[in-house]
Parts: C-alpha cells; sequence; structure tokens
C-alpha cells in the first residue's frame, strides 16, 4: 500500500502557553542513584517500619542524605518522595541535602549545649572550635542533651564522645581521626551467666518458673517505671498479658530527658542484667518481638548490644522471641512512648492521642508493653531476691530504689543509687561529695528539663514520684541538676524552652507554636510575664503530649521562685 | 442500639454510638465547638491536633481534643466553661498571630476567620514567626504558607483520600512545613492537581489560583462532571455568569473528591473559539480533501453565518433529499457519550424514526463495544455487576489494561483506599503506571498476549480446584467445555507467549481464586484488540468459575470512558439496539418501539462507527448528521477517516467548537456545553444523575434537544418536547432499567442506581447475586484461543504503538486544549517511550521525533516514561497537531467491531531536523 509518508503538520487548538514536559511529573529517579541505593541497601527488606534504618545506611555511608538518593530510596521502598523526605527531615541526626546546595563537611562536631554542658562552658567550646577549625572539613553544631552530663561538657567527633571536653581534646580526636564509639568493658555473655545470669529467664523458659510468680513479684516489689510515668510495673504486665494477642514489647531506650544518663550507665557495664529483664518481661506478656529502641547519641551501646544480642540466639535465650535493635535518630520527642511507636514504625515521632493505650493498640496496631531499659534492668534483682528486696528501701516515705542521675556543680556528680524520697539536700551531701568548689546550692532541677526548677530552700522535698506536684515540678527520669550561684535563672529557663522548641515535633499548636512564641518573647530584654503565664497555661492543658505539657514548667516555677533573677 | 452510651456534655445527658465523638454528638445536640484541624468531608480522620476544639471532661489532667475523643459512659465533659474556653482562644490567639492580615489574606471567608470572629480572638498578642515565601508555580493552585496553621489537613486530602501521595509534613517543631515531594515547587513536583487539598485547607493557604478565594460567588448550583465515567457530583460557584471555580460534592462514585479536570477545567466553555452562530459551507469554499485544516478561531474562511431558520432548513433538507433519492441507509448518525441520556435518546429516535435506519452509533464502539459483546453474550448484561466503590470490601482488586489514575482518577483514589485498608492489588498492564506502587504484583506482560494469561490463570485455578465448585453448578453453565479447552494453557506453556513467570501466574490465579471477594477492573487495554470479545469472555470466565460475582466487593467492571457512554448506549445509541439492549431484528421489540414513535422501523441492524466510514468510502452512504463526536481525530486510521468525510454529500456538524470533524462539514449547528444544561446522566457504577444548568449559553447558541427537535419536525416528525424532562418521561415508556426513577427523584436525590427495586429504595450497587438475566439464568462460559494482533511487528516497522489518554486531556482534546489550566499542564504533543529505548535510538527527553506506521507519519516530542516496556510508544490520541489516529489500525475484533487502538507495528525515528543537529 502506498502509504503517504509526509507529515502534515495541523493546527491544534491550544495556546501552548507553558513549556512541555518531557519526563515524568515530579523528580526522576536517576538509574544510577538507584543502583547505588540497592547496593547499600543490600538484601535487607524493604519494609516501611525499616526506613529510618535505611536512612542511618545511607547517611552513614554517603555522609547525608542528597536528593538523588532519597528519591531513588523512595523508589526502592515503593513509598512516595513525601513520605521519605517528611521522615529525613524530622530527625536531627540526617543531613538532607537539596539538589544543588553543597554536601556538609566529611566530619561533624555535635557540641552538647543543654543545661549541663552550658554551665560547664559549652559555649566557648563552640567558640573556640568554631575559630580554630576550617569549616570546609569540619562542621560544627550545637546538640542537645548526649546523656554524658556528669561529664560534661561533651562534644561528639563524628560519633566518638569527648567527656569533660577541652578544645584540645576534641581537637586531637579530630586529628587523629578518632571518629568511632569507644567502648569501655562491659560484662559479656559468658561472665554474665556464669555469675548466675539467665537462670530466672532459663527457668521461665522451661516453665519451671511460673509467669503469674514472675508479675506477682513484679508487683510485690512496687517497682514504677523509670523512664519518668512511674506507672506499676507488674501492674502493666498484667493489663498487657490480658489483651488478646498477638503481643509485642518495645524498650524504650530513647534516653534524652536532658541530665538523665542512667540507663546508659546501666547497659553500659551490664548490658545482659538489661537484657534479661527484657526477655523475662517478653515472657511475662508472650510477646512474639522486642524491639529495643536506643537513641541514636549511644553509638557504642549499639555495638555492644548488637553483638550481645547475637549471642542469646545461639545460647537458645530468645527462642519465640524475636530481638529487634533499632537506632533513633535525634530526637527528644521520640522518648515520648507513642512518639518511639511511631519512629519505630518508620515515621515521623508524632506522639499519638490517647486513649487508646499502647497497652491496647501499640506498634503496628497490637498490644505493647514498653518498658524503660532500668525498669527492664532491675527484673532480674527483684525475682532473685524478691519483691520485698526492693520495696523495703527507701527514705521519706518513698518506697525502693531509684537511680538519680546527678549532674551540674557537685564535687561528684554520677548516678546515685540512692533510697527512693531522699531529698536534693541529702543526695548532694551523702552521695555527690558536696557542692562543687566555689559554688554555693542555688537551685535544682528534680527531673530534667521538663521537670521544673526549685530553689535551695526548697530542697528538703523527698525526690519521688508524687511529691513534686504540688510545686509544679515532677521527678520523672530523676535527672537532678544541681545549680549554684554562679547560675542564671532566667537563662536557665531560656536555655529549657530552647531546647523543647527545637525538640517540639511540630503536631500541636499548644506546644509548636507555644514554644516558638514562648522563646521569643523570653529573649525580648522585658519578659511580657502575665502573657507568659497564659500561654503556659495553655500549654500544660491542651498540648497532645508530655513534652507541650511540661515545657512550661521550669519557665513557671523560674516566674515563681526567681524573681530576682528577672530583671 | 443496645451498645449506646451516655454521658453529659454541658449539662445535657447525651447518647452516643461506637465511634462518635465528643464534638460529633455536640454538633448534634446543636453544640458548635470550634474546629480547624477536623473536617466534617467524608473520609477525612480527625487528627486532633489544632486544639481548638478542647473540652474539659473531668477527672482528667488535661483537655481533650473533642474531635478525636470517644465519650465513654458517665463521662462528663465541659465545653463551654472557663478553663476549655480560655485554652481555645489561647490556641486560637498564637494561630491569628502568624496570619497575613484578614483584609487583603489569601481567604478572608476562611474557616479559620469565621472561627476567629466567632471566638472573638481576630487579634494576637504574640510577635509572628518568619513567612515562608509564596509558591506560584502552578498554574492551578497557588501556596501560601504565611497562611498555613499545619493542621494536616491538605496532608490527609493528598494521602489519604486521594492518596497521591505528594503532599508532606517535613522538618520538626516551629519549623514544620508543608512540602510536594521535597519541598519542590508545586509546579514542579508530582502533583497531579486534584485540588483536594485546596479544596481542604481551612486558612486559604491553598487556594485556586488567580485569587479565587477572594471572589463571593452569587450562586452555587450542584451537578455533575462532564469528563469521564467516575460520574464526580460536584457544584458550581457562579459569579457574574461565570465559573468561578469548583467543588467536589458528596456524590455515590466521587465523595467530594475530583480530579485536575473536573475541578480545573470548566474555562473551555468562555474560549474564544466556541461556536455561536450557525454556519453553512460557503459556496467558494476550497473543495474538501482530507488534509483540511481550517483555523477554529476563524471559520469564515470556508464557512458563512446563518440564522438558526436558515441553517436548521439547510441541514435538514440535505438529510431529507438524501433519504428520499436513496434510502434511509444512505444516511447514518453518530451520537454522544458526552451529552445526556435524552439527548442521546433522541439522537437515536431521529435517525430510526426520521433517517429510516439503523446506522447510529457512538464512541462507545471505539472503547468497550467488546466488553459489552461478551457481557450481554456471557451473563446478559452489558453494565458493571457492581460499582468500584465496592473495592471497599474487596480483599483481591484486579486491574488489567486500564490506567485509572490517568483516565478514572476518582475512582483510582478508590481503589488506593482500599490497598491502604489491606487489599492486595494486581495490576496486570503491559504499561506501568503511579499505581503500580500499589500493587502486590504487577504482571507487566506482553502487549496483547491477555488471553494466552488469563487462560494461564484460569488454567491453574482447574489445575488446583481452586474453582467455587458450588458456584459453577448454581450459577453457570458450560464449564466442562472450558476445563477442557484450559488444557493446553499451562503457566509454562503460557509464560514465553505472555512473558509472565509461571510461578507469578500461579501466586496471582490462587489469590484472586482465595479471595473471600475479588472484584476486576478492565479498561481498554482489553476491549480495544481484534481480540478484544476474547479478552472480556476471559475475565467473565474468571470470575464465574471463582464465583466472583454478586457479592458485596466482588464483580466485574469494565471501567467506562465517556461521563455518559453508558447511559448513551442505554438510550440505544447503537446500530443493533434500541434503547434497553432490545433487539432491532427482534419483531417484537420493532414493533413495540413503532408504535411508542408511531412509524414504521428498519428491522435490520445498523452499521457501526468504522463500517460506516467505509460504507462512505464504498459510496452506500452519503449523509451524516454528527452530534458533539470527533471522528477525524478519535477513530483508526483518521486519514482514512477524513477522506470518507470529504467525500459526503451532506455532513451536519451539531458542536460546541469547530472541531477537526466539523472542519468537513456542510452545516455547523452551536450547541450548548455541559454546564449549560439540564438533563441526566448515567455513570460507570450505573448511577444516574441530575446534570443542573449552572450557566446561560453564549448569546445565539441553542440546546441540543431542541435542535434535534427542530431537525426532526424537519424531516417529518412530529415532536413537541419542551424540557429534557419530557423526553426523560418517554424514555421511561421504554426503558424498564428507568423503573422507580423519575426526574423528580432525581432532582431531588441527585443520583440514583439502576437497576431500583422501589421509589423509596436505594438502587441495587451490585448485581446477581442469585443468577443472570440470561435465559437459562446462568452465566456461560465462553472459551477463547489465542489470536495473534492484526499487525506484528516487523523489520521495517519493529515496535508496538499503543494509545491512549493522559490525566489532563479528554480524548481528542476539543474542551481540554481549550481549557487554560489543562493546556497549560499539557500543552504539547509527546510520545511516552522507555528510557532504555530511548538511549538505544539515541533521543533524549524533549527531542524531536516521528512516529510512523504504514498508515501515517506524525512528528512530535519525546516524553520518557519508567512506565512504558521496551519495543512500545505510547503516543496520547488527543494532540491535533500529531493525532495518534493517523497512525492506527483500523483491524475490527469480529464481535464487539472495536478497532485495535493498542497494538499495531511502528517505528520511532529521530527527527530529520534534530538528527542533523
Amino acid at each position: 500500500m502506498a502509504a503517504d509518508k509526509a507529515i502534515r503538520k495541523f493546527g491544534h487548538p491550544g495556546k501552548g502557553r507553558r513549556g512541555g514536559r518531557y519526563e515524568g511529573k515530579g523528580r526522576q529517579v536517576e538509574p544510577a542513584a538507584l543502583s547505588e541505593i540497592q547496593t547499600m541497601l543490600g538484601d535487607r527488606p524493604r519494609r516501611r517500619d525499616l526506613l529510618i534504618e535505611h536512612l542511618h545506611l545511607i547517611q552513614d555511608s554517603a555522609g547525608h542524605l542528597s536528593a538523588r538518593h532519597l528519591a531513588a530510596l523512595a523508589g526502592e521502598m515503593k513509598l512516595s518522595l513525601a513520605e521519605v523526605y517528611e521522615v529525613a527531615t524530622f530527625y536531627a541526626h540526617f543531613d538532607v541535602v537539596a539538589d544543588g546546595d553543597s554536601a556538609p563537611p566529611p566530619l561533624t562536631i555535635r557540641v552538647c549545649d543543654s543545661l549541663s554542658c552550658e554551665m560547664h562552658g559549652a559555649e566557648a567550646l563552640y567558640d573556640n572550635l568554631t575559630e580554630r577549625l576550617d569549616s570546609g572539613e569540619v562542621r560544627i553544631v550545637r546538640a542537645p542533651c548526649m546523656g554524658r552530663c556528669e561529664c560534661a561538657p561533651v562534644a561528639e567527633v563524628g560519633h566518638r564522645h569527648i567527656v569533660n571536653a577541652t578544645p584540645e581534646a576534641v581537637l586531637n580526636a579530630v586529628e587523629g581521626g578518632q571518629t568511632e564509639p569507644s567502648i569501655p568493658p562491659y560484662v559479656e555473655f559468658d561472665e554474665y551467666e556464669k555469675n548466675g545470669g539467665y537462670h530466672i529467664l532459663r527457668a521461665c523458659l522451661s516453665g519451671e518458673r511460673d509467669i503469674e510468680d514472675i508479675i506477682s513479684a513484679m508487683e510485690a516489689s512496687g517497682l514504677r517505671g523509670l523512664g519518668g510515668a512511674g506507672f506499676p510495673t507488674g501492674r502493666k504486665w498484667r493489663f498487657v498479658r490480658a489483651e488478646p494477642g498477638p503481643r509485642l514489647l518495645a524498650v524504650n531506650g530513647d534516653e534524652g530527658e536532658p541530665g538523665t544518663f542512667k540507663d546508659r550507665y546501666y547497659m553500659e557495664r551490664d548490658p545482659h542484667r538489661f537484657l534479661e529483664g527484657m526477655l523475662i518481661a517478653a515472657r511475662a506478656v508472650e510477646a512474639e518481638e522486642c524491639f529495643i529502641y536506643l537513641r541514636d547519641e549511644y553509638p557504642g551501646l549499639h555495638h555492644v548490644l548488637a553483638k550481645e544480642i547475637a549471642k542469646l540466639g545461639a545460647a537458645g535465650l530468645s527462642e519465640g522471641t524475636k530481638i529487634t535493635l533499632r537506632r533513633g535518630a535525634g530526637a527528644y520527642i521520640c522518648g515520648e512512648e507513642s512518639a518511639m511507636l511511631e519512629s519505630l514504625e518508620g515515621k515521623r515521632g508524632e506522639p499519638r492521642h490517647k486513649p487508646p493505650f499502647p497497652s491496647q493498640v501499640g506498634l503496628f496496631g497490637r498490644p505493647t508493653l514498653i518498658n524503660n531499659v532500668e525498669t527492664l534492668y532491675w527484673v532480674r534483682d527483684i525475682i532473685e531476691r524478691g519483691g520485698e528486696w526492693f520495696s523495703s528501701e527507701g527514705r521519706n516515705g518513698g518506697k525502693g530504689l531509684r537511680s538519680y542521675s546527678v549532674s551540674g556543680r557537685v564535687r561528684e556528680p554520677g548516678v546515685k543509687l540512692a533510697p527512693a524520697g531522699i531529698t536534693v539536700k541529702e543526695l548532694i551531701e551523702e552521695y555527690c561529695g558536696g557542692m562543687a568548689d566555689g559554688h554555693e546550692f542555688k537551685a535544682y532541677l528534680p527531673g530534667g528539663a521538663s521537670g521544673g526548677i526549685l530553689p535551695a530552700a526548697k530542697g528538703d522535698i523527698p525526690l519521688d514520684f508524687g511529691t513534686l506536684e504540688d510545686e509544679g515540678c515532677f521527678i520523672g527520669s530523676a535527672a537532678v541538676i544541681v545549680l549554684s550561684d554562679h547560675d542564671n535563672m532566667r537563662d536557665a529557663a531560656l536555655n529549657l524552652m530552647r531546647f523543647f522548641e527545637y525538640e517540639s515535633c511540630g503536631q500541636c499548636t499548644p506546644c509548636r507554636a507555644g514554644t516558638e512564641k514562648a522563646v521569643k518573647l523570653m529573649s525580648a530584654a522585658d519578659w511580657d510575664q502575665p502573657l507568659l503565664k497564659e500561654l503556659s497555661q495553655t500549654m500544660l492543658d491542651a498540648s497532645i503530649c508530655g513534652l507541650g505539657q511540661a515545657a512550661p514548667n521550669p519557665l513557671l516555677t523560674v516566674l515563681k521562685h526567681f524573681p530576682g533573677d528577672l530583671t | 442500639m443496645s451498645n449506646k452510651i451516655k454521658f453529659t456534655l454541658d449539662g445535657q445527658t447525651l447518647e452516643a454510638s461506637a465511634g462518635d465523638t465528643i464534638w460529633q454528638c455536640a454538633e448534634r445536640a446543636g453544640i458548635e465547638i470550634p474546629h480547624l484541624c477536623y473536617s466534617k468531608a467524608p473520609d477525612y480522620r480527625a487528627d486532633g491536633n489544632c486544639r481548638v476544639c478542647m473540652v474539659e471532661i473531668e477527672g482528667e489532667r488535661v483537655l481533650a481534643a473533642s474531635c478525636i475523643r470517644e465519650p465513654s459512659d458517665g463521662m462528663v465533659v465541659n465545653s463551654a466553661n472557663q478553663r476549655a474556653t480560655t485554652a481555645r482562644k489561647m490556641v486560637m490567639e498564637l494561630l491569628v498571630a502568624d496570619q497575613p492580615a484578614r483584609e487583603g489574606s489569601h481567604d478572608p471567608n476562611s474557616e479559620l476567620w469565621h472561627w476567629a470572629e466567632q471566638m472573638g480572638q481576630t487579634e494576637s498578642r504574640f510577635p509572628a514567626r518568619r513567612t515562608p515565601a509564596a509558591d506560584n508555580s502552578h498554574t492551578a493552585m497557588a501556596v501560601n504558607l504565611d497562611a498555613c496553621i499545619h493542621c494536616t489537613r491538605c496532608v490527609r486530602a493528598c494521602r489519604e483520600v486521594q492518596v497521591n501521595d505528594v503532599i508532606g509534613m517535613a522538618g520538626r517543631g516551629a519549623g514544620n512545613k508543608i512540602v510536594f515531594d521535597f519541598d519542590d515547587a508545586m509546579g514542579q513536583s508530582s502533583c497531579v492537581a486534584c485540588g483536594e487539598c485546596v479544596q481542604a485547607c481551612p486558612t486559604g493557604a491553598l487556594m485556586p489560583a488567580g485569587g479565587a478565594g477572594k471572589i463571593q460567588a452569587d450562586k452555587q448550583v450542584d451537578s455533575v462532571c462532564p469528563y469521564c465515567g467516575v460520574g464526580c457530583q460536584l457544584t458550581f460557584n457562579v459569579k457574574d455568569n461565570k465559573i468561578v471555580s469548583v467543588e467536589g460534592r458528596d456524590g455515590p462514585s466521587n465523595s467530594e473528591r475530583l480530579c485536575v479536570k473536573g475541578r480545573f477545567g470548566f474555562d473551555y466553555i468562555n474560549h474564544s473559539h466556541r461556536l455561536t452562530k450557525p454556519l453553512i459551507r460557503r459556496d467558494d469554499a476550497p473543495a474538501k480533501n482530507a488534509d483540511m485544516d481550517l483555523d477554529p478561531a476563524n471559520p469564515l474562511t470556508h464557512f458563512r453565518e446563518a440564522s438558526w431558520e436558515e441553517a436548521l432548513d439547510f441541514a435538514a433538507a440535505g438529510l431529507k433529499q438524501i433519504r428520499d433519492e436513496a434510502d434511509g441507509k444512505a444516511l447514518a448518525g453518530f451520537g454522544s457519550a458526552k451529552g445526556s441520556n435524552e439527548e442521546a435518546y433522541l439522537f437515536q429516535k431521529i435517525v430510526r424514526a426520521g433517517f429510516g435506519s439503523n446506522n447510529i452509533d457512538h464512541c462507545t464502539r471505539l472503547c468497550h463495544a467488546s466488553s459489552v459483546a461478551a457481557l450481554l453474550e456471557t451473563i446478559g448484561s452489558g453494565a458493571v455487576t457492581a460499582s468500584f466503590n465496592e473495592a471497599r470490601n474487596s480483599d483481591v482488586i484486579i486491574v488489567i489494561g486500564a490506567h485509572p489514575t490517568s483516565n478514572h482518577p476518582v475512582a483510582a483514589t478508590f481503589l488506593k483506599n482500599a490497598v491502604k485498608r489491606g487489599a492486595k492489588l494486581i495490576i496486570i498492564d503491559p504499561r506501568g503506571s503511579s499505581l503500580s506502587r500499589f500493587a502486590t504484583h504487577f504482571l507487566q506482560f506482553k502487549p496483547g498476549r491477555d488471553v494466552a494469561l488469563l487462560n494461564a490463570l484460569m488454567h491453574v485455578i482447574v489445575a488446583e480446584e481452586l474453582y467455587d465448585e458450588q458456584y459453577v453448578q448454581a450459577h453457570t453453565e458450560g464449564f466442562e467445555q472450558l476445563r477442557d479447552h484450559l488444557k493446553d494453557f499451562s503457566p509454562e506453556e503460557m509464560a514465553p507467549i505472555c512473558g509472565i513467570e509461571p510461578d507469578v501466574l500461579r501466586q496471582v490465579a490462587r489469590l484472586y481464586a482465595g479471595a473471600e471477594a475479588a472484584i476486576i477492573f478492565w479498561g481498554m487495554g482489553i476491549s480495544q484488540h481484534i481480540h478484544g470479545t476474547d479478552n472480556a469472555r476471559c475475565l467473565i470466565s474468571l470470575a464465574l468459575m471463582s464465583g466472583q460475582v454478586g457479592r458485596p466487593g466482588s464483580g466485574l467492571h469494565p471501567l467506562r470512558g465517556q461521563n455518559n457512554v453508558q447511559g448513551a448506549s442505554d438510550a440505544g445509541l447503537i446500530p443493533m439496539f434500541y434503547p434497553d439492549y432490545q433487539s432491532v431484528s427482534d419483531p417484537a421489540k420493532q414493533s413495540k418501539f413503532e408504535k411508542l414513535w408511531g412509524g414504521s422501523l428498519d428491522p435490520e441492524r445498523g452499521l457501526t462507527v468504522v463500517e460506516i466510514m467505509d460504507a462512505v468510502h464504498d459510496g452506500d452512504i452519503r449523509g451524516m448528521y454528527i452530534m458533539g463526536e470527533n471522528p477525524a481525530m478519535s477513530d483508526p486510521n483518521a486519514h482514512h477517516v477524513r477522506e470518507a468525510f470529504a467525500k459526503l454529500d451532506h455532513l451536519v456538524v451539531q458542536e460546541i467548537f469547530l472541531t477537526e470533524t466539523a472542519f468537513f462539514a456542510d452545516v455547523v449547528l452551536p450547541a450548548t456545553a455541559w454546564p449549560e444544561k439540564d438533563g441526566t446522566v448515567t455513570n460507570s457504577n450505573r448511577q444516574i444523575q441530575m446534570g443542573r444548568q449552572a450557566v446561560d449559553a453564549p448569546d445565539g447558541v441553542m440546546p441540543d434537544w431542541w435542535i434535534i427537535q427542530e431537525i426532526a419536525r424537519r424531516i417529518g416528525l412530529d415532536w413537541n418536547y419542551d424540557h429534557p424532562s419530557d423526553v426523560f418521561a418517554e424514555m421511561k415508556q421504554c426503558m424498564d432499567s428507568l423503573n422507580n426513577i423519575s426526574w423528580p427523584r432525581l432532582e431531588r436525590e441527585s443520583a440514583v442506581t439502576y437497576p431500583c427495586d422501589g421509589e423509596d429504595l436505594p438502587g441495587n450497587d451490585v448485581l446477581f447475586a442469585d443468577g443472570f438475566p440470561t435465559p437459562s439464568r446462568r452465566g456461560k462460559f465462553v472459551p477463547a484461543s489465542i489470536i495473534a494482533p492484526d499487525e506484528m511487528p516487523d523489520a521495517e516497522y519493529p515496535m508496538v504503538l499503543s494509545t491512549g489518554r493522559q490525566l489532563e486531556h479528554w480524548h481528542t482534546g476539543a474542551m481540554t486544549r481549550r481549557s487554560q489550566t489543562l493546556d497549560d499542564l499539557e500543552p504539547e504533543a509527546v510520545a511516552h517511550l522507555a528510557p532504555l529505548e530511548m538511549d538505544r535510538l539515541g533521543i533524549r527527553p524533549g527531542d524531536d521525533i516521528e512516529v510512523a506506521t504504514r498508515r501515517g507519519r506524525i512528528a512530535l516530542k519525546a516524553r520518557a516514561d519508567t512506565g512504558i516496556p521496551k519495543g512500545v510508544v505510547f503516543v496520547p490520541f488527543c494532540y491535533a497537531e500529531a493525532a495518534a489516529n493517523m497512525l492506527t489500525n483500523p483491524a475490527l475484533d469480529p464481535f464487539g467491531k472495536i478497532p485495535e487502538f493498542k497494538f499495531c507495528a511502528a517505528k520511532v525515528e529521530k527527527a530529520a531536523s534534530a538528527a542533523a543537529e
């Protein structure tokens, strides 16, 4: 057939005001980037809940998250671009680099600027390092609490934490290329087992020990959640156990409350005591899988736990219970239990509404037991020694033992295992060697950044759950920061409000806008005190989670107790 | 009932059912609680983030968001006390602090300002945040995040309702920011411009472009979208007889959702090309030829303006003359699936009763004729057995040969919702799309090998005895014959033919047959083949043997293309059937209609679309009346079609624009556009919906029904309709499908599904729970064998050409290319190619290329599309400057008479000019 092959170019009714499009809508996946991502991911599953883990892989290997890698990751994980981007930009430890923007320098130094470190010269350290290091080679950023407040100030070079940091120590690490975490010696599996470890767990696994006895012992001990909420542990186990299966266990190892470092302290020394507690709890609620959410500020511990968890399988101790270790990515809010669940699901760490509570609808929608690391750390001892051993401890009406993370202006800061109910004055004198030289006790934070600030005059209140609420304070994770006559309360309150502003997830108005407006008002020469009080009330009343509800505590207590510092 | 609980709100005792929130109970009790992040629109989850709806619950430490909190028995709630109102006011004050001033804001009448005013909190004592810059990169929507309150309604709109997954909330805390993809400009993002976010935004941060928020409409008119077969209900906001914006309405098929065309594609009615005066071809016009190219802005090069009287007389006289000289078979009519049911009915009636033949057809021939043929043959009904919304009840969904994200965008949203709920989606298509990401199995098989693939699936179901024996026994016939036939179609034997691994075929077969409720959606990838009827037969057999028909969440759903292709077919706009598929060759039916219409009717079935064109070439058909169709663009081998039009003695075209078909007209009659008229339309779901006139037609333009009637009167028919409702009343006399569905009821309810069992009962969403409307009451298995496509690739034409639509353009582009927004989004002709194929051909995105087949050659730009397999070129057929149908093969399916638009041999070359560079 003699078809006419000449092209007859017809007119058309379009205006063609805008240029054409010669690819699919939006950014396209670069084949080279895709193959790089496929190599990085290897045969790891592409499940959505692993998004944050995969982002870590890219951040660790490429030093940042380029747009081309993120687009490729989205394609590879069958996620939308927005789903990947909103998660990547939520977490402080991910450096998302837009097209055309320059990647951060190969090395990042984070200088902690939370209260204890600030009191110990973090600002000067930051300035000094900024002056001395080439910004093209090294990036220096401020970062929130790194959980090493007893050794303030702290800086992190790559993944190596420099405690009691001086500019010289940091520079030495930079020059020596010491960027990997240092791992102090700890009780390894064999040693732990040799000294009686895992006997109880084995007895539970074999059925020799009745789960009911275990839960009863926990109830009798009076142990309460040591992450800060103080919910009776035994009762929580019983609740979750009563929910329909399949059930899960999530360990909150996102110890981010400024001033708190007890979980790190215990895990660094005796990780199996915690792991045994976790597996007993898993047994108690018949959890199919344990998720350990470990904050990314503890990279050394991540190595330790990964290594030691692997031994549990080999020893037949984790049969029927899968153990999954997950890394946080620099978000204080993920210490809030429901935000942690979101993060474990690979999402932005935005707290959920309650009810329903995680014990009913938790991780992946399943009934989930959530316990703090230290809570689980005490399980073995309580069961071995009996619930009464624990409950018989205490002072000033308090019950049990408490690990106070003490930092600030004391001579011997550190984790102090002391009777619950001890007062701050007793704690300083009996456990911390008194105040640091040249410092006079002026004020203290009984429960980290969110627990409020009390004057020395209120130093005789027992430090326990429920004893500080009348003062607008709480003990929380028992992070006691001691301030002295060298410290200005106005500066302390602003430091803490800035922390909350930085860490607010931004989900609800009172917290997102409230912390932002509060910082603005508190940065002014004169504070609009009536407005700050009104704002605080709404933050307390109307925020979704504890972050926003507690954020005004330091502000309100400073307004109340330290008017002299405000003028 | 018994599970209701009681609680106290502001001293009143209220009842609540499971799932009710405090806010919803309060609203029922007439207690108004402010809300911003919570939307009452269907399918919007409460998120409880803005905190302007806080209430106090006695005994609780903090306040609760009433929009998300469910009351419990005995709960005491205070919404009006000091603590709750103070908190709400403070939250509003925080939000207002960061808003642009109300006067001059993007939407001074936004929900935010409404509530701020209600609460007496339009001022703020707080310092403002840094203002994000405006993003005006998108042609249809303006992004002004200075008004954003982070309520995430747009995120839910984009991610949970429409599931287009473009919008995210990035960053953290006060640095939170609504982003498109990677914080890309909206216009450069993957946004498909459905506008759901604009509809959801309570502040004006997301608005239609051009300051639509500042215009107060003077009337709102509820109607239906005129584009695709989804049939979305919508509301036109009209000011000064112009449509200023469009909102989705809660119709049964769309739940307030719209797509880019339905929301932003209505300015075509005001385009300067609108025909407003009847035109008669000038005596001195150049002779007609297939290559004619007129300027639609200036028809007077070939036409002269005429009065309606003269034009109608001229139109009718030409038709009458041919009828009287030859006979009625020398005339043919093409009606339109874009018009109303009443117009379709009148059009087929004028052809049958006035011209005296059954030479009446329309574009259904080009879309689902083969599907309808197979459905009528096997289950006795050509329409869908279940609405696409039934996907909500499905646990397995098959989408085969369809691209609903482009062609039925709102239907696609319900499929994506189902996937999010946990349903498994199986996509079977040579061409990938944005829906592929949601699929558990994406079978990217070889073009044209549907029967091989589907027979292999059925082979597995039979071999592994996964079929529903009880159902097969009770409701089908011919199973043994099919079973024997399928023996030769093992996955191993079919895998090399269809290109899908045997294991995958097995998995999919098991998944489908084992589903509690599975539904099959198909489109023109199934129907537009010479084996289109066989393809559909296979799908029907697959469903019948698995017992996947007749229950909620199960069924067969050919996604109908045009807004009224179902209704036009139902109304008899097809050559073999009177209205309601009553056969023209059935003497009883013939006499029934002769009685109703008064006059004798032709007992012989008429010619179909492509057959009519051949008959014109053969000189058998000499005159045509075409209403609202554009075959010069839409029919295969368009050059051949245009040659036919050039040969006609008399062509009457009734149109809103001077289309490529109208170029050949002897008389052009300017008609109304959809928003200018009343009438009903029937969507893919069998939902008959009321379209209402929103604006007055331009001066000089007449309603379609009136034009048809005027011609009818002039060729000897005594018609006296005063309004489309009169026509509908007559249709009810001959169409049982309209039982219990009256015009007043449609006016009242806006939509009724047919068939409907009672005046006060809803229609039947799911059909055939208990047998089929066949003589045996059983569904019939019709085995199908493999037939190769008509024109296989060879050395000269080594590639496969497939054609179809794009999201932004409708059909031949006559309407959408005249919509500024849609034209901005897709302004020029492109051919989609696999990036790998482009590398092989040395073509870069945006290069000028030429696509040629044995029938023609077109020049256009290359677009890289990762969904396209190697060896295939896809060309949308909406572009007049590079009309894909100049290339397509008119070979027909023997049963449905549908051409093979989806497969012909082609070659792709870099354009001579580009190659020289």
